[in-house]
């Protein structure tokens, strides 16, 4: 009988390499999915409240095509993708300014959405009580708005790690998770651009 | 044969030094060991379970005899909503997140987790929300109003959880803690699915991994597109009670229907999600004691993923007296039945595994065999059900209430005390009694069927749930205290289970490592498991590596 499990005599030649995949990668596909489902949920209500308002403003009157935002955040995602490119080949200062040129795209995105919002509270009287509109474009937009908020935050982190110089290729399967998360921010946005804006309006 | 099996040296850890109390409380509350987050999830669910069941106990007093005033409606009202939210949300996940974190990295021979940090804060985050839920009987209008929970109902129909017709903050703890598990469940359900894909020891390939790791795979994609909705629905009732939107508010154009949507798309998926941990279960335990490998292994795994699919267009079978219209009611309908497909082919590969085999009817084997049989009579009550216009006369009724007990306790209950005394002596190092087990199950076998059999009739004759009492005359008496006589039984059973447990930790039978028997990897390392599970990382060449080990003139790997 044999000690241990690592002696039974099966030819190791045989055997392909045994590699799995990045746990890192996985877990955040896992997140994206479980965070579509919520985001699922805020569209439908959406959808099931177009023209359901009984009182106005409604969405043709105030909405505004947010064109100068869209461009922002759907470029952002080339920029993260350049950052996590030039890592991986060792290109340290390219990383430093895909990095830095993602968060500059995201809070120019964020500040536009503050002044839509600004413009909706203030000149246009439209709060989340104010009626079904108000309340579910509040809510789905917010809850996009807030997960950029949060990648932002960790991009500025990763952006300040390659500022000080000690970002380094063996990092380069973690940005490229962190910039998963980004990309789905951003297809969020194409979804919310559609629905809220285009066919909603 | 059990003391030929070679045992995988663990790390040495005798020169470990006695510690203080405090030094081990400080230990287990900051721990990341998947051994550890697993034993804290299934004790807690232990309080949970029995706290639930002291709810469940009360309201059968209550409607044991007709024009009873054991307790008043506002009372009754709180005791089953946080009867249905507690064993649901802080008895069923944790028990069953339990009991993968325990298992899943032994069997596939991982060393912890993917992510043990998450691990601890998806735990202690679903722990808070368990308080949270209790904390509302004192916190919930301020002192003034001490013994105020949650009364809405464990699915919180709107408009009634409305800030207008639910005042105080109970609901808002209700909502909270339900969201709180959620956020844990998710947590917990990543980790899971991460470490099954990307933890997996050499050799153990996605068709060789052991059926319950298949299960909680499903089990756990399952848990981020049910839990989604409800958390999202949970973010729009706290914004609809604190800022005053309108997803739920009738008054300004909304829907209440929709609320009833969200809850669902959630609600039936979480049966399964609960269900398919005891059908992973079960997929462990008959094999081993009927000494043969599972029937048809394939199979069962597509009947899984094909549950999983099903599973998530069945909701609004909860819906049908809500007026859905015949083309919803229709496509429900069948959606509902093709369910009963994969379910089937589950059953007949057990009992095609049993057929012929050498059985061996020890405790945990006695409690599968209970679950096969009350899974197939909850199936069958669930066919009925799912047939729209029987479930127009019988809605809301006792005869609903007895099927989904059926299900949840006839079946997950019944394979979760068998999964118990399975691995016990894993997690322990100890046997836990037989012949204690063994009164347990008659005990609770009795209990159950005296409940939940009769539980039907009073709902055919057309009582109503959530009645706090009834008048008599109404033909519902006799079978109402035959009802409560069966949770006496119940509760001597579960006493002599805590028992069981409690004693046998500290005067069982050494089991060593590996008491029945058995297969898998769980059962090749030391009892209790060392830290870090094994010395050496295992390679497998079949899916059960044990039986290679203890027979290497024919190995299974031959065959696969």
């Amino acid at each position: 009988m044999m000690n241990t499990a690592s002696t039974i005599p099966i030819d190791a030649q045989l055997e392909p390499p045994w590699v799995l995949p990045n746990r890192g990668t996985v877990g955040m596909v896992c997140l994206i999915v479980a965070e579509a489902a919520i985001f699922m949920i805020f569209f439908v209500s959406y959808i099931f409240y177009l023209g359901k308002s009984l009182t106005g403003p409604y969405p043709a009157q105030v909405l505004e095509l947010p064109i100068f935002s869209t461009i922002c955040l759907l470029s952002s995602s080339f920029t993260v993708h350049f950052a996590v490119s030039s890592l991986r080949k060792g290109k340290f200062r390219n990383c430093t300014i895909g990095l830095a040129a993602t968060v500059l795209l995201g809070s120019l995105f964020l500040l536009e959405t503050a002044r839509e919002w600004y413009h909706l509270i203030h000149d246009e009287g439209l709060t989340i009580r104010t009626n079904l509109f108000g309340t579910t474009f509040y809510s789905l937009v917010g809850l996009h708005a807030t997960h950029v908020l949060v990648g932002l935050i960790m991009l500025s982190i990763a952006l300040g790690i390659s500022l000080g110089g000690r970002m380094k290729e063996a990092h380069s399967e973690r940005l490229e998770v962190l910039s998963l998360y980004w990309h789905f921010v951003d297809s969020i946005w194409v979804a919310v651009f559609l629905v809220v804006y285009v066919i909603g309006r | 044969m059990a003391d030929t099996t070679p045992v995988m040296e663990g790390i040495d850890e005798s020169l470990a030094v006695e510690r203080s109390g405090f030094e081990v409380v400080y230990e287990w509350v900051t721990t990341v060991d998947h051994k550890k987050i697993g034993l804290m999830y299934i004790a807690y669910a232990l309080i949970f379970l029995v706290i639930g069941g002291l709810e469940a106990t009360l309201m059968r007093i209550q409607l044991a005899v007709p024009n009873n005033h054991f307790v008043s409606p506002q009372v009754f009202n709180q005791l089953f909503t946080m009867h249905g939210t507690t064993m649901v949300f802080f008895m069923g996940m944790p028990m069953l997140f339990g009991f993968g974190n325990y298992l899943i990295p032994l069997m596939i021979g991982a060393r912890d987790m993917a992510f043990p940090r998450l691990n601890a804060f998806s735990f202690w985050v679903s722990a808070f929300g368990g308080l949270l839920l209790y904390f509302s009987y004192f916190g919930a209008s301020g002192l003034y109003g001490a013994g105020s929970a949650p009364d809405v109902g464990w699915f919180a129909y709107a408009p009634l959880t409305a800030k207008a017709f639910s005042p105080g903050h109970s609901t808002d703890y209700w909502t909270l803690a339900v969201f709180l598990s959620g956020i844990g469940s998710i947590g917990t359900a990543l980790n899971i699915v991460t470490t099954t894909i990307c933890m997996r020891c050499k050799g153990m390939k996605m068709s060789r991994m052991p059926l319950l790791v298949w299960l909680y795979l499903v089990m756990s994609s399952m848990v981020f597109i049910a839990v989604g909705p409800l958390t999202a629905a949970q973010i729009m009732l706290t914004l609809d009670r604190y800022v005053g939107s309108h997803f739920f508010d009738t008054q300004a154009g909304g829907s209440a229907v929709l609320w009833m949507h969200y809850f669902w798309i959630f609600g039936h998926p979480e049966v399964y999600i609960l269900v398919l941990p005891a059908f992973a279960f079960a997929n462990e335990i008959v094999p081993v004691f009927s000494r043969k490998a599972i029937f048809g292994y394939p199979a069962m795994v597509a009947a899984s993923i094909a549950i999983g699919f099903i599973s998530l267009s069945v909701w609004a079978h909860h819906m049908f007296t809500v007026g859905l219209g015949p083309a919803g009611n229709t496509f429900f309908v069948f959606a509902t039945m093709t369910i009963s497909v994969p379910t089937g082919i589950k059953i007949f590969n057990w009992l095609a595994t049993i057929w012929g085999g050498k059985v061996h009817f020890n405790v945990p084997m006695m409690f599968c065999v209970g679950f096969l049989f009350q899974f197939l009579i909850a199936g069958l009550t669930g066919i009925m059900l799912s047939v729209a216009p029987f479930d127009w006369q019988v809605s809301a009724s006792y005869f609903v209430v007895a099927h989904f007990h059926y299900v949840l306790v006839g079946a997950i209950v019944f394979a979760l005390f068998g999964a118990f005394y399975y691995w016990y002596p894993k997690a322990t190092g100890r046997m836990m009694s037989e012949t204690l087990g063994k009164w347990h199950f008659w005990l609770f076998l009795i209990g159950f069927h005296l409940t939940f059999d009769f539980m039907h009739i009073p709902g055919l004759l057309g009582m109503p749930r959530r009645i706090y009492t009834y008048d008599a005359g109404r033909g519902w008496e006799m079978w109402n205290m035959i009802v409560s006589i069966g949770a006496i039984f119940q509760i001597i059973g579960v006493g002599c289970f805590v028992f069981n447990m409690v004693h046998s930790h500290y005067r069982g039978k050494i089991g060593g490592h590996d008491p029945w028997d058995a297969w898998t990897l769980e059962w090749a390392t030391s009892s209790p498991p060392p830290s870090y599970n094994f010395a050496i990382e295992p390679t497998v060449h079949s899916r059960r590596p044990l039986w290679d080990l203890k027979h290497p003139e024919d190995p299974d790997s031959d065959y696969e």
